[in-house]
């Protein structure tokens, strides 16, 4: 049976990650080589690794970075941040990532997942999509969800599933760092227009809140996130223990 | 010494570094006289069959790797590679294989009702059908990574793991020193590397 999967986020900026961590026997908390390590040896089922650095060096500091990842850690990688074309995904491919996702890129070309989808597989391609409530409908939000670009946000990933993309990663402004759960009503509505896995981002604060997604809506496929699991808030193995406890399929 | 394949389908740097991470040094090559010298070859792949067994073809890969094959010589394909090892394939057409494993790969949509999505895409158990030199440090029902939209309708006797996605779906094959993962061992986590680590000591 396929297992849910767990997927940890890291913002890497100037070869460390940006959100603190927290954890025993870590040497250099900020490393994002050290921590990817940890968490793959600790029961993360993938991992994002979100470029933050705006400038030409940054890209640069970024790929050698997700070499030197791809190196020791052995999980399905994606790498989103700054991706704009086909070059960009060229770039980051060839430094050992496995899927790519696009967020403002697309919005500006939707044309990209197209194209992305056509070189190098749908499996390849995720669409990350921001997305707040606006007087009472779903819209999608760009620039890490400072602007809203009016689009419909369900119709909006409905298309980007037609244009060739694999997965959907939902990241509810609306729940993000609340940590009062996922956004469930959300999720829902994306489920129901998209028949490729949907990763659901943004809300978690304690184990229950995986096990009320993945218990609630079957349909979702991961639960994603950053601090909760950096500041050992919730720990990936214990996550993983207490949802097999509840029957959810999950690999130990 | 082990080579894999390059015949420019897919990114490699992740199978390569898999290697080097159980001590076991891999070189990347597309040249005839490096590859027919190993002592074992992997066939990578990720995309579409129709173009991937073209490039193979139009390279003249396709004959060497059938002659090492017959020769002795120990080969694993992984996902599109071990797709391509068999006699032909229904993605898009039909389109013709190395034939070194009997059966087709076929589309796994009318094998599974509509609330299975496709492409299965995640971590799922392996069931070990027949005992195999690969899975000599694995036990059954270990967890391993599947991207993949289509599945390899393989003669019972060459399937030695399957997985459950609505329908037992072949994971892993052999014919004798021909081996096949549908999965992808260099992103299965240390169940990956121990059966590369398996494959390096047949």
């Amino acid at each position: 049976m396929i297992t849910k999967r767990i997927i940890p986020c890291l913002d890497v900026r100037d070869a460390r990650v940006v959100k603190g961590v927290n954890f025993e026997g870590l040497g250099d908390v900020a490393s994002p080589v050290e921590l990817a390590r940890y968490y793959s040896a600790n029961g993360a089922d993938e991992l994002v690794f979100y470029d933050i650095t705006a400038s030409s060096d940054g890209r640069k500091i970024f790929t050698d970075i997700l070499k030197e990842t791809a190196k020791t850690v052995f999980i399905p990688l994606c790498v989103g941040g700054g991706i704009y074309s086909t070059e960009d995904f060229e770039r980051v491919l060839g430094c050992g990532a496995d899927k790519v996702s696009v967020n403002s890129g697309a919005i500006h070309n939707p044309q990209l997942i197209e194209d992305a989808a056509k070189l190098y597989g749908s499996q390849c391609v995720v669409l990350s999509v921001d997305i707040k409530r606006v007087d009472n409908t779903f819209r999608v939000f760009a620039k890490g969800g400072r602007e809203n670009t009016g689009i419909e946000a369900i119709e909006w990933i409905r298309q980007g599933v037609e244009r060739g993309a694999g997965e959907i990663v939902v990241n509810s402004i609306d729940t993000d760092g609340v940590k009062q759960g996922f956004d469930l009503e959300m999720l829902q509505a994306v489920c129901e227009v998209a028949d490729v896995p949907v990763i659901a981002s943004g809300g978690a604060g304690c184990k229950e809140d995986f096990i009320k997604l993945f218990k609630t809506l079957p349909k979702v496929d991961a639960g994603l996130a950053a601090s909760i699991f950096h500041f050992g808030e919730v720990e990936i193995n214990d996550l993983k223990q207490m949802m097999r406890d509840n029957d959810i399929a999950v690999r130990i | 010494m082990i080579v894999i394949v390059d015949y420019g389908v897919g990114n490699l740097f992740s199978l390569q570094s898999s290697f080097a991470a159980i001590g076991q040094e891999a070189l990347v090559s597309a040249d005839k006289a490096q590859i027919a010298k190993a002592d074992k070859i992997i066939l990578p792949g990720v995309g579409a069959f129709a173009d991937a067994a073209r490039k193979l073809r139009e390279s003249g890969l396709d004959t060497l790797l059938c002659d090492l094959a017959a020769q002795g010589k120990q080969i694993l394909g992984i996902c599109l590679g071990m797709q391509l090892l068999f006699e032909e394939s229904r993605e898009f057409g039909v389109h013709k294989g190395l034939g070194l494993i009997p059966g087709t790969v076929q589309p796994i949509r009318p094998l599974v009702d509509s609330s299975y999505k496709i492409p299965h895409i995640g971590w799922n158990a392996l069931h070990i059908r027949q005992q195999s030199p690969l899975f000599s440090y694995i036990e059954d029902g270990d967890y391993v990574y599947f991207v993949h939209s289509y599945y390899a309708a393989a003669a019972t006797q060459a399937v030695i793991a399957t997985t459950e996605y609505g329908a037992e779906l072949t994971a892993a094959v052999q014919n004798g020193n021909v081996f096949g993962c549908q999965f992808h061992p260099e992103k299965s986590g240390e169940v990956g590397l121990k059966i590369l680590r398996a494959f390096c000591a047949i």
